[in-house]
């Protein structure tokens, strides 16, 4: 018996959202009184070792050329393999579209029930019950597992990470890894900015702004944060802003610490994407503006007046000149 | 060319979100229906768009739902899709679901098999990689473009911090989102036509149930917005810094 915990990694950079479910998958070992296990899969550099400071006592790895490429089918046969192997009785997946595209192939291998979007340590008072987020984050479902071995997909920034101290023990593994069916002709990996699904803070501008050459009211004031950028909706449309910036109910759902709307009315589908953030500040011209009901601090006025005497303030707060 | 659209059935965007017995059921009073966004924006009206440019594609549509989901299975015929079939069943458990469907897509010998990248009211994006499982097919999930080159796939899909773009043989089962294609109203024409067009009703084969719903919750409201006034902005980064503690 054992928690076992997928660590998504990228060319041997482990991400946050990985130490984040590794310590959910360590708190919920503790609940069940057994340890935590991470399988890796692919070459890795760097110290796998350094998971034990999450919590985790074992990490198996596999290193194979067909492991290379990310491919959902192959990497949950794999770690089907790999589950059967430790005797997990849980498997914890972060939510991102790694874990959403293997998740489920997995449910359906190891006869698994599966909670996506969970944002709690499993109650197993009564049961097996996982909170997960439902309607887009307007609400919240307590979902019971009811198979034997149970899949969690853990929401990106729902989850405290809890720091300890240790040492995972490195144990190679392996297994039959089968040929991908899907034959990658390119790749563009958006570098350099903070991945918007793990940004701590994010600032996003709406149609307020007027037009796109005026978004480095935005993009100055993300900068000094060290933020991440984001749009709403009709700004992506319109092609001012990347389509991978939108947010809300048909874009990207995000929950960070600390959400800036720039002229964003807070149309209800915008909000379905946003509400999760912890605080959210509304800068917005018109007081009657929907966003300021779900903001916790807002300032009525002109964001063409008032963001760069933020962005100032914050540079001096930080010391950057 | 065949293709499956899975489409399922969803409050619209703009319903409000409250609980009914004890907080275990979702309360549908004064709620309007639609058919998911992704399903229809994206997953339909590209399969629709394929047909255009080759005609002898069909377009099956299917769901798993009491009969209260036929007027989203007629709009969906009147938006173009040639047949449908519905699975007698409320269950909403994501294995369930993708069981009975997997069943049916398994008969029809599908070249490809849609659904939406999530449904905006469970949030599960689990069916499409469950259904292809099932039948053991390769599974592309988060699609922002598609195209059939003879007997393959050209897709773009969102990976993890950024795209990457894949050829992939038929069949296989893709889950869509924005880019595919772009959100249309259905037409008179297609309206009348809906109504004369198969609707097949199939019940549910008896399959396991993995999860169940055990009771609902609202997140606790808000306390209220503190107002910063616009001639002293300083002061919010103060707030930010020293009372909120998020920078
Ligand atoms: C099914 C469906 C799904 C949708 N999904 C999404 C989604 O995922 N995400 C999304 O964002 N939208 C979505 N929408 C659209 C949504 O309903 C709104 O239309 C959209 O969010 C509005 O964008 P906005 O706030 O940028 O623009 P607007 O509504 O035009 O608001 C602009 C705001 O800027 C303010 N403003 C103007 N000038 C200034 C200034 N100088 N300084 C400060 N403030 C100023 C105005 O007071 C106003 O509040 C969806 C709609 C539907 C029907
Ligand atoms: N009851 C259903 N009937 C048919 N298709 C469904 C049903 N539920 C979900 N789907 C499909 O599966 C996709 C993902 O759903 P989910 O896994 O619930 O987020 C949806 O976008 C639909 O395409």
């Amino acid at each position: 018996m054992s928690v076992l915990v997928f660590i998504d990694q990228a060319e041997g950079i482990i991400k946050k959202s990985s130490f984040e479910v590794a310590s959910y998958a360590a708190q919920t070992a503790k609940i069940l009184n057994t340890t935590a296990e991470a399988i890796v899969l692919g070459k890795v550099q760097g110290t796998l070792s350094s998971l034990g400071n999450f919590g985790i006592s074992k990490v198996h790895t596999i290193e194979d050329a067909n492991l290379n490429h990310f491919d959902a089918q192959v990497y949950a046969k794999v770690i089907a393999d790999a589950t059967e192997k430790s005797g997990a009785q849980v498997v914890v997946f972060s939510n991102n579209t790694t874990g959403k595209a293997i998740a489920p192939r997995l449910s359906v291998r190891l006869k698994a029930g599966l909670v996506s979007g969970a944002v709690a340590l499993p109650d197993t008072s009564n049961n097996f019950v996982v909170k997960k987020s439902v309607f887009s984050g307007k609400a919240f479902a307590h979902v019971s597992i009811k198979t034997a071995i149970k899949i969690i997909a853990l929401n990106p920034n729902a989850f405290n990470i809890v720091k300890e101290d240790g040492a995972a023990e490195i144990i190679p593994f392996s297994t039959t890894v089968p040929n991908s069916r899907i034959e990658v002709t390119a790749t563009n990996k958006i570098t350099g900015d903070v991945p918007l699904g793990e940004a701590d803070i994010v600032v996003s501008g709406g149609r307020g702004l007027k037009g796109p050459e005026n978004w480095n009211l935005v993009t100055d004031l993300a900068q000094a944060l060290g933020a991440a950028t984001a749009c709403s909706r009709p700004v992506s449309d319109i092609h001012w802003r990347p389509h991978h910036e939108h947010v809300g109910q048909t874009g990207l759902a995000i929950a960070p610490n600390l959400y800036i709307a720039i002229g964003i009315s807070g149309a209800i589908q915008h909000l379905a994407g946003v509400n999760r953030s912890k605080t959210i500040v509304v800068i917005n011209k018109d007081p009657e503006a929907p966003f300021f009901k779900a903001a916790d601090y807002g300032i009525v006025g002109d964001a063409f007046e008032v963001v760069p005497r933020i962005t100032d303030a914050i540079k001096k707060l930080k010391g950057i000149s | 060319m065949k293709i499956l659209i899975c489409i399922s059935k969803t409050p619209d965007t703009t319903a409000k979100i409250g609980f009914a017995d004890n907080n275990t059921k979702f309360a549908t009073d004064g709620v309007q229906w639609i058919i998911n966004p992704y399903d229809e924006w994206y997953a339909l009206v590209r399969a629709i768009e394929l047909k255009e440019a080759d005609p002898s594609t069909t377009i099956h549509l299917i769901n798993v739902g009491g009969a209260d989901s036929e007027p989203i299975i007629r709009k969906a015929l009147a938006l173009g899709g040639d047949e449908a079939i519905r699975i007698n069943s409320e269950s909403s458990d994501s294995f369930f679901v993708a069981s009975q469907i997997a069943q049916v897509a398994k008969e029809g010998n599908y070249d490809l098999i849609f659904t939406g990248k999530e449904t905006i009211d469970y949030n599960g994006s689990s069916i499409g990689g469950m259904i292809a499982e099932i039948l053991d097919l390769p599974f592309i999930s988060h699609a922002i473009k598609l195209d059939i080159d003879s007997s393959n796939a050209l897709i773009a899909r969102e990976i993890e911090g950024g795209e990457e773009t894949d050829k992939i043989n038929l069949p296989l089962v893709v889950s869509c989102q924005k880019g595919m294609a772009e959100q249309r109203i259905p037409n008179m024409k297609g309206i009348m036509g809906a109504r004369t067009k198969p609707l097949k009703v199939i019940e549910p084969s008896s399959t396991e149930e993995y999860t169940s719903i055990v009771s609902f919750d609202l997140p606790p409201a808000k306390a209220g917005v503190k107002l910063v006034s616009p001639e002293n902005p300083e002061e919010l980064v103060r707030l930010l810094n020293e009372e909120a503690k998020s920078i």
